[in-house]
């Protein structure tokens, strides 16, 4: 865990940089953030060591494991108690596909065990592995499984679809309805001032206004499907509880799209400042160059990695701070413990809004800057 | 590799990353059609009523204005109008009456000469009748005394005879 928190401080630096929030308010919550959460993760971190030491003698309390399961994937979506649903397990082996649920994978003490389908399944750390007879991954065999279950992220994720679908849709038939001579009301009212907000504060200043309405479905599918899964992922109990925008997968998936659609968009004007650098000598430009291509792919890669450090931290945060009454084992603890989690979980909300912003926003800068016009040749004109 | 190997958070999932992008595309094209799309024509549609409608305020408020500044000239004019009305009018008036004043003392002129003259004749006829009348009644009385005077014939020759000695002829 320690390995987060220069990504984290970094991120949040990025973060400070790129904020251009009139409100000073935001300004100020952030700038408290920065300077409170890496002295608590500090802390968090040797809290853990000491309870990798506490562990060893009592094997009841693992805060590391804990916090994991919590981040991590699952097969099946825990309620509460001893209640949890369980999904579908679908599997793709060499022999073919392969439909069970997920309840099969353990026992009433909800301890895995094997499940003898097409081959012999069990459950290792959450995932899915082919064991052989004497109880071992078998390696081999594990490389040509390919587990597209619904898992608790995806079931998730389906959730989060469905409701912007629902929301989204029954605000886009209000314009239908009632048309558009009249002021907006109820559930439009409220996605209205979001969609103008993306479409004025993110999508204008940063690709222009000849080119944006090209890229705003794109940029408003990102923004609402980025704040639906980072606001469920801080509900604690279903249907939230997952933490589908902290999942490297999720991060990656928009990533790439955010890759292919920039690349795929980009003029020659882009093209031709990353390979050959108008306006320099030619060894400068043949030094650029290579630097320019990384950038190509360095823009997406922090986009994937600064939405999940940020969601996965925030949760590990909350995590940790509520693991502190299970360390003391004393109900105490929780007189810090609570209001520690409570501030961090206002920030994880104002969070949660500003990386859905930040990822939307520097979407719509790649797109823009991929896009931007030459201007060398006005400015030379106007020379001349 | 190392990384990915050590902590499994950073090791996407090939099975999330097949759902993610199914979910988010369905998402996409679902959105795009139904959702964006209209919202975003709504919404242009409105801001450009809006600002049409502003336009419109703003060239009905010229309008306003131009007619305002028309009516006032016009108001102005028809002011100026009157004034120069009433004093023509006063002119005119005043040419009446001392055209009224001039005729009527002509006329007083008139009459009184008429008068005068009226008064002249008949007083001149007055006269000539009053000298016709003293005549005929000095010439009666002549007679009256003559014939008497002359009733015997010797007075009568003496009195010829006395006036044939008047009559000198010459």
């Amino acid at each position: 865990m320690s390995s987060f928190i220069p990504i984290f401080a970094a991120n949040f630096e990025t973060l400070m940089a790129f904020l251009r929030i009139k409100s000073l308010l935001v300004l100020s919550l952030s700038l408290f953030a920065l300077a409170n959460l890496n002295p608590l993760l500090a802390n968090e971190t040797l809290a853990n060591q000491d309870s990798n030491i506490t562990a060893h003698e009592a094997k009841a309390f693992n805060v590391t494991e804990t916090i994991l399961e919590h981040i991590k994937d699952d097969h099946s979506w825990h309620l509460w108690g001893h209640t949890s649903i369980s999904l579908p397990v679908i599997l793709h082996s060499s022999k073919g596909f392969e439909v069970f649920s997920s309840a099969k994978l353990v026992d009433e003490h909800h301890e895995p065990i094997v499940f003898k389908g097409n081959f012999d399944y069990k459950l290792m750390e959450g995932k899915l592995k082919i064991v052989n007879a004497e109880g071992a991954i078998d390696e081999e065999l594990n490389k040509q499984l390919l587990d597209i279950s619904i898992t608790k992220n995806v079931a998730s994720l389906f959730v989060s679809v469905l409701l912007i679908l629902v929301i989204i849709l029954s605000a886009a038939n209000a314009y239908k309805k009632t048309g558009v001579t009249t002021a907006p009301k109820g559930i439009q009212s409220f996605m209205e001032p979001i969609v103008l907000f993306v479409r004025d504060e993110l999508a204008i200043p940063n690709i222009g206004k000849k080119k944006y309405a090209k890229f705003m479905p794109f940029l408003l599918t990102i923004f609402f499907l980025i704040l639906t899964n980072n606001f469920l992922g801080l509900i604690p109990f279903f249907p939230g509880g997952a933490n589908v925008s902290g999942n490297i997968a999720f991060t990656m998936m928009l990533a790439v799209c955010v890759f292919i659609v920039v690349n795929l968009s980009a003029n020659k004007n882009y093209w031709q400042h990353i390979f050959w650098m108008p306006g320099m000598h030619w060894s400068m430009k043949l030094f650029l160059a290579p630097i320019e291509l990384i950038g190509v792919f360095t823009k997406p890669i922090s986009l994937m990695i600064r939405l999940f450090a940020n969601i996965t931290a925030g949760h590990i945060l909350v995590l940790s701070l509520i693991c502190i009454i299970f360390i003391f084992k004393t109900v105490f603890a929780s007189a810090i413990a609570i209001p520690f989690a409570v501030f961090i979980g206002m920030i994880e909300l104002l969070v949660a809004f500003l990386q859905a912003y930040i990822f939307t926003m520097l979407t719509a800068m790649y797109i823009g800057m991929a896009n931007e016009e030459h201007h060398h040749e006005h400015n030379e004109a106007a020379h001349h | 590799m190392f990384i990915l190997e050590i902590n499994p958070l950073v090791l996407p999932d090939i099975g999330l990353v097949f759902w993610n992008t199914i979910a988010f595309l369905v998402l996409l094209v679902v959105l795009g059609k139904f959702a964006w799309k209209p919202m975003l024509k709504a919404i242009s549609e409105r801001e450009t009523g809006i600002e049409d409608a502003l336009l419109r305020a703003e060239k009905m408020k010229a309008d306003m204005a131009a007619m305002q500044n028309e009516n006032e000239a016009l108001l102005a004019k028809s002011r100026e109008e009157r004034a120069i009305l009433i004093k023509e009018a006063k002119e005119a008036s005043e040419k009446m009456v001392a055209e009224a004043k001039e005729k009527a003392k002509s006329e007083y002129d008139k009459i009184l000469t008429d008068a005068q003259s009226a008064i002249t004749q008949q007083k001149n006829a007055a006269i000539a009748d009053v000298r016709n009348q003293v005549g005929s009644l000095v010439v009666e009385i002549a007679e009256k005394v003559l014939r008497k005077e002359l009733s015997n014939k010797t007075d009568q020759e003496s009195y010829i005879k006395q006036l044939a000695d008047g009559v000198k002829l010459n």
